[in-house]
């Protein structure tokens, strides 16, 4: 088990809704298994952004983000972090972040399969 | 003795028939010679009141559609944790001032004059009253009673206890409306004042609008601000409504209702001014929207279209009172005015305290005042008093001297003590007896699920805290 943990990693990126078509498509023909998409909010250093309504601001601290969560095996982490990146990036504030985790047990529902032939 | 009790009885009871009977005899006889003069039938009827009845009933279902004009605007400009009690509180002041306006309002507004002061006949639309003629000016003057009413909704909005909120439509509807509408329309002591022709108000600007901004305020001050719109510091944040394009769909139906709302006014659909109002009440809507967005872009550098709502909606409410009497350009000049006024007026509120999610206050109010001052100015003297005939109105800048612009101050300056404080003593009294304003969990999770059960969104919009 151990050894398969080692072998499995789980990028989770958080990156700029208006980016995600152009993550995807640099994605394309890359080697990995799936894909799962959620929005989400949040905020980092910057600390949200000001918007104004009927004349008046307000913060918005937590700003709306999408968050892909792809499991790979560790030999094909490097060229998604590169894709994600190039792909993701403005140059501004509020580009995002990109982590990577062990992955300890994978299984897929329909069979019961595990680890990499549940990849 | 039991023989002569029971007679005695007998001929009490006796006595008491005959006497009722002759009562309710005394008052069908009453009623019926009283009948000969009232045309429930509408027997009296020619081709040219018809085409007058055909315009008043169209013009009147336009203002009723302004109805969900207001709750879309209110709806849009609030957040969706609230919307399905808005929804309520806008329909229920329709349905409460239909049934009050008909049993009391009416009656105290447009019945035999006293004094000046009030009426005094035509509860329940009863005798004399039903009447054709009666009928359709009693159905037109609802619908403007209840958009008086509905004004305030968006004032006190995601705070103000729902049961409150059925209390007040009873008030407004059963005396503060009816009462100030005596005074300029239903031959009250303003619309008698010896300047000019009396304090007028062609559709409502002070009548209607300045009425419903003023009791609105009245709420707002009473309740307080709603929990996160200032800072620790007391400095204003906005909280952003739950949808701008609900906003938006709801002053484009205000727009479109008010071209009944105005035109309509004339009551008479022989007046051929119907087409200079219509045309006034366009040119001052674009007018004011205009001149928002060019403040607000100055003011925050932003097009911000929240402020150009509530502009155009500014431009409407000031035409509202002098759209008979000016000419185009004035018209163009008053909705430039408003929406400056309607945006000082805002921020003017904001800076003080007062939370008007809405701006009912700043548009209804403030402009409300403007449009029956601007009568005083503007009037150029082509209409009279809802009359092609003389006399005609003109105002100062068109030689009529200020008698006219001094009858306009004083009407203004009456409709903003009565509805203040009517609407200052019915928010005041009922906060005193079981306490206006939800509680602070309530209000942090919504009014919906607490007050009616369900969210308005369930199964469609996550929602934020």
């Amino acid at each position: 088990m151990q050894e398969v943990g080692e072998r499995m990693k789980k990028i989770e990126a958080i990156i700029r809704a208006e980016r995600f078509e152009e993550v995807k498509e640099a994605l394309k023909g890359l080697s990995y298994p799936g894909m799962t998409k959620s929005i989400v909010e949040g905020h980092g250093k910057q600390k949200g952004l000001k918007q104004q309504f009927r004349g008046t601001t307000f913060e918005v601290e937590f700003t709306p983000k999408v968050k892909l969560e792809i499991v790979v095996f560790d030999e094909d982490v490097p060229q998604m972090l590169n894709a994600i990146t190039r792909s993701a990036r403005t140059g501004e504030t509020g580009d995002g972040k990109i982590f990577v985790l062990p992955v300890e047990t994978v299984v897929r529902v329909r069979t019961g399969d595990r680890d990499e032939s549940a990849i | 003795m039991n023989l002569r009790g029971s007679v005695t009885k007998i001929a009490i009871r006796g006595v008491l028939t005959f006497g009722l009977v002759c009562l309710i005899w005394l008052a069908w006889a009453g009623t019926g010679s009283v009948a000969l003069a009232a045309d429930p039938t509408g027997l009296g009827g020619t081709a040219d009141t018809a085409i007058d009845y055909v315009w008043i009933l169209v013009c009147a279902f336009l203002v009723m559609f302004m109805q969900p004009g207001f709750a879309m605007v209110g709806a849009g400009f609030t957040r969706a944790k609230n919307a399905g009690n808005f929804m309520t509180k806008n329909l229920m002041d329709f349905v409460i001032g239909s049934l009050t306006f008909f049993f009391v309002g009416y009656a105290l507004m447009m019945g035999g004059d006293w004094h000046g002061l009030w009426g005094t006949d035509g509860w329940l639309m009863l005798g004399d009253y039903y009447d054709v003629d009666k009928y359709l000016n009693m159905f037109w003057m609802l619908v403007f009673c209840a958009t008086a009413a509905t004004i305030v909704a968006g004032a006190v909005a995601e705070r103000l206890k729902f049961k409150a909120y059925l209390i007040y439509s009873v008030v407004v509807c059963a005396i503060i409306y009816p009462i100030y509408g005596h005074w300029v329309w239903g031959g009250g002591w303003l619309s008698s004042l010896p300047l000019g022709v009396g304090a007028v108000d062609f559709a409502g600007s002070g009548a209607v609008h300045a009425v419903g901004g003023f009791v609105a305020l009245a709420g707002v001050i009473v309740l307080g601000p709603r929990f996160g719109r200032y800072d620790k510091n007391g400095k204003p944040r906005a909280i952003p409504g739950h949808s701008i394009t609900l906003a938006t769909l709801g002053v484009f139906i205000l727009w479109f209702g008010w071209f009944g709302f105005n035109p309509g006014s004339t009551c008479n659909a022989h007046h051929l001014r119907i087409a200079i109002i219509a045309l006034n009440t366009n040119l001052a809507a674009a007018a004011g929207g205009l001149s928002t967005l060019l403040i607000s872009r100055w003011r925050t550098s932003k097009w911000d279209i929240g402020m150009l709502l509530n502009g155009i909606l500014a431009g409407l409410v000031a035409v509202t009172a002098p759209c008979a009497w000016v000419e185009g350009w004035a018209a163009i000049i008053i909705g430039l005015i408003s929406g400056v006024l309607m945006y000082a007026s805002v921020k003017f509120l904001e800076a003080r305290g007062v939370d008007d999610p809405v701006g009912a206050m700043s548009v209804h109010g403030a402009c409300g005042l403007w449009g029956l001052f601007s009568v005083g100015f503007f009037a150029d003297g082509t209409y009279g008093n809802y009359s092609v005939e003389a006399p005609y109105i003109t105002g100062l800048f068109y030689g009529g001297g200020g008698e006219q612009l001094l009858a306009q101050f004083i009407s203004g300056a009456v409709v903003v003590a009565w509805a203040f404080a009517t609407g200052y003593l019915t928010f005041k009294l009922m906060d005193k007896a079981f306490g206006i304003r939800v509680s602070p969990e309530e209000e942090l999770q919504g009014l919906d699920i607490q007050e009616h059960g369900t969210p308005a969104y369930p199964d469609f919009l996550a929602m934020p805290k």
